[in-house]
């Protein structure tokens, strides 16, 4: 089929889909997800997912939002740098020194949470592959169910060891309510 | 228990062996077994029906309320900040004290996701969603006074570092720039947190919407969400770790709003207990607030089997655990001005209970130290109708206390010829009055719009979630 994206199958219970997601695994194949209205504990073991890199994007968010609060404040009161458009001059308030990490700390801080906060959102969307309003998976007739309570897998034609019929029966053989089949 | 160790069962130690740990039962967060659809038709079908008729007169009456703040602040950029009972001594006075009581509610919403989150509380789910929103609008309100009390409000943009043509640049070294910082970052990162959250619920509207312009709309807030799992794993990681970012900056916007008392060289202001007893007081009001607001939706869309008693106690009992810690730095406040044996330090508090706002202070004890000791009992716990009024007396008291906090130490200073009685002006009180409009009108287009509850974080709590549950 030349517009086949893969073959999805429907199940009723999360233990049921978490078993089949370990069969899944165990068979080796690659390219394959399991749909669910929510979280299930214990599916990213089930399916071999490592732990997730979010964290990286938060660390590198954090760290430039520090350096620039830091910067920020010790350019505007304590540099007599010339920048494009901006000038930095050396304020003077009460006699207290032009710059000191005690005084810079709060919005530094503050800043620090908010490069964090926009750096992990930014990274969870980049590693999901989001927005992206028109993957297969959504043109399936029965997808709707998928946010309310039925719980789908699907091995797509581009893995490796996708073998029409064997695919199907093998699927067919996990449990499901329904095998169908996805359209690209 | 059966050991296999003959000599252990003969001689019956004192110590046991081995020791199963003992099953201790857990109270139901969502009663009456409700399946996983029940949910989903029940949240959903909130946002779907045909909107109420009491929905649009409280619409209505809440544009009404809403129409005093802006009333209020157009006639305060047209004439000046005058227009407001401010005069020497007491050049802050009803602004700082609602930009305060505002900041503080939304604190619980902040609490309930974040907070509860890392704490593994799983009773969370089914009130963080609406106590997200109301932190955002809470934040909403809150902004309006620190903004429009600069006069003129064109000119507000000054506050952050904005290259400009004079090269001003503000000067880092004052709270109230801080204040700028926390505040602005706390309303963005309370957005984001609340929208990451929203993400599975706008996709479950989308999926179930009956015409085109629903469809595409919830869909393009969806961000083309289709709950893989590969996706979820990531989600959850990053839900977690705004969870984790949320928490050390709500602690530290009600620390840096406390700054600005605390900071200062003012009798009755310049103490260390500030940020602490500020986190608590906000923690306080704010869930005096969720439950002011949740127990009537709660009555209306009948939603018993989600927000259950044992939501009502746990959150009563925050209210308990909270308003006392606000009691008990209440009183050490007096405890360290007398054992610091300044006059001056002395006479602020003694001023306090015993001056001119005596009546404003005693407010402010029995709404907030006293009221909610009657959450002490199950009995008023199970009352609803109870909590509700006492939630609303603590609301009162944590107003009174920020009035007693900034008013009763201005209009005393040091030097007793410029000593003075603040009074509002009736424009004070439109202004101030009317945000309950506005946040009343934010609040019920979110009931409109957006799923009320994290449907699925709810069925994550259910039994029959559990993989191992056959």
């Amino acid at each position: 089929m030349a517009n086949q994206h893969g073959i999805i199958a429907k199940f009723d219970t999360p233990a049921g889909i978490m078993h089949a997601a370990e069969k899944v695994r165990d068979a080796g194949y690659k390219n394959w997800d399991v749909i669910t209205p929510f979280p299930i504990h214990g599916m990213d073991p089930a399916m071999g997912i490592k732990r997730s890199l979010v964290g990286r994007f938060t660390i590198v968010g954090g760290t430039i939002g520090l350096t620039t609060g830091m910067l920020m404040i010790w350019f505007t009161g304590a540099s007599e740098l010339s920048l494009p458009y901006m000038d930095g001059y050396k304020l003077i308030v009460g006699g207290k020194p032009y710059f000191s990490p005690q005084f810079a700390f709060p919005v530094s801080y503050e800043l620090t949470i908010l490069f964090s906060a926009f750096a992990s959102i930014g990274g969870m969307f980049i590693l999901n592959k989001l927005p992206r309003h028109h993957h297969p998976v959504l043109k399936y007739k029965d997808v709707a169910a998928s946010s309310d309570d039925k719980f789908f897998l699907y091995i797509q034609n581009e893995d490796p060891q996708f073998d029409g019929e064997k695919t199907r029966s093998f699927l067919k053989n996990l449990g499901p309510v329904e095998v169908g089949e996805l359209e690209e | 228990m059966g050991s296999s160790n003959p000599i252990l069962d003969e001689v019956k130690p004192a110590i046991l062996k081995e020791v199963d740990p003992v099953d201790i039962p857990r109270p139901a967060l969502v009663e009456n077994n409700r399946s996983f659809s029940w949910i989903t038709d029940k949240i959903c079908g909130i946002v779907e029906e045909k909107t109420p008729t009491w929905w649009w007169v409280c619409f209505i009456i809440a544009c009404a309320g809403a129409s005093f703040t802006v009333m209020g602040l157009v006639y305060l950029v047209a004439t000046g900040t005058g227009v407001w009972g401010l005069a020497n001594p007491a050049n802050w006075g009803w602004a700082i004290v609602n930009f305060v009581f505002w900041i503080g509610i939304g604190h619980a919403g902040t609490l309930i996701s974040a907070i509860l989150c890392l704490l593994r509380q799983k009773w969370r789910t089914s009130i963080n969603r609406a106590a997200e929103a109301m932190t955002i609008f809470a934040v909403v309100c809150a902004g309006i006074f620190p903004v429009f009390h600069v006069g003129r409000v064109w000119m507000a943009w000054f506050l952050f570092p904005i290259p400009n043509a004079n090269a001003i640049w503000p000067n880092f070294r004052s709270a109230l720039l801080w204040d700028v910082f926390a505040v602005s970052t706390y309303g963005t990162v309370s957005v984001l947190f609340w929208y990451v959250g929203l993400i599975p619920d706008l996709a479950s509207v989308r999926d179930r919407a009956k015409n085109k312009i629903r469809q595409v709309l919830y869909g393009i807030f969806a961000m083309g969400w289709r709950g893989s799992n590969r996706q979820w794993s990531n989600y959850e990681m990053c839900y977690l770790l705004l969870a984790g970012l949320s928490t050390p900056l709500v602690l530290s916007v009600h620390t840096i709003v406390s700054f600005d008392f605390a900071i200062s060289l003012l009798p009755g202001w310049h103490t260390t207990i500030f940020p602490p007893y500020f986190v608590a007081g906000a923690i306080f009001s704010g869930f005096g607030m969720v439950l002011t607001l949740m127990l009537p939706l709660r009555a209306i869309y009948r939603l018993e089997d989600l927000i259950t008693q044992y939501h009502i106690d746990c959150m009563t009992k925050i209210i308990l655990a909270t308003g006392t810690m606000v009691g008990y730095a209440y009183g050490m406040e007096f405890f360290i001005a007398a054992y610091g044996a300044n006059d001056f330090e002395i006479f602020a508090f003694v001023n306090r209970a015993f001056g001119n706002y005596a009546w404003a202070y005693w407010i402010m004890i029995s709404c907030n130290v006293i009221s909610p000791q009657f959450f002490w009992f199950k009995k008023i716990r199970e009352n609803t109708a109870l909590v509700w009024i006492i939630t609303i007396f603590v609301n009162i008291g944590m107003w009174f206390e920020r009035f007693v906090i900034a008013v009763t130490t201005l209009t005393r200073d040091f030097v007793p010829s410029s000593w003075g009685y603040y009074s509002p002006t009736i424009i004070d009180i439109f202004t101030y009055l009317g945000t309950f409009g506005l946040f009343s009108v934010l609040f019920l287009l979110f009931l409109r719009f957006l799923p009320l509850m994290a449907m699925a974080e709810i069925k994550v709590v259910t039994p029959q979630a559990d993989p191992h549950n056959h």
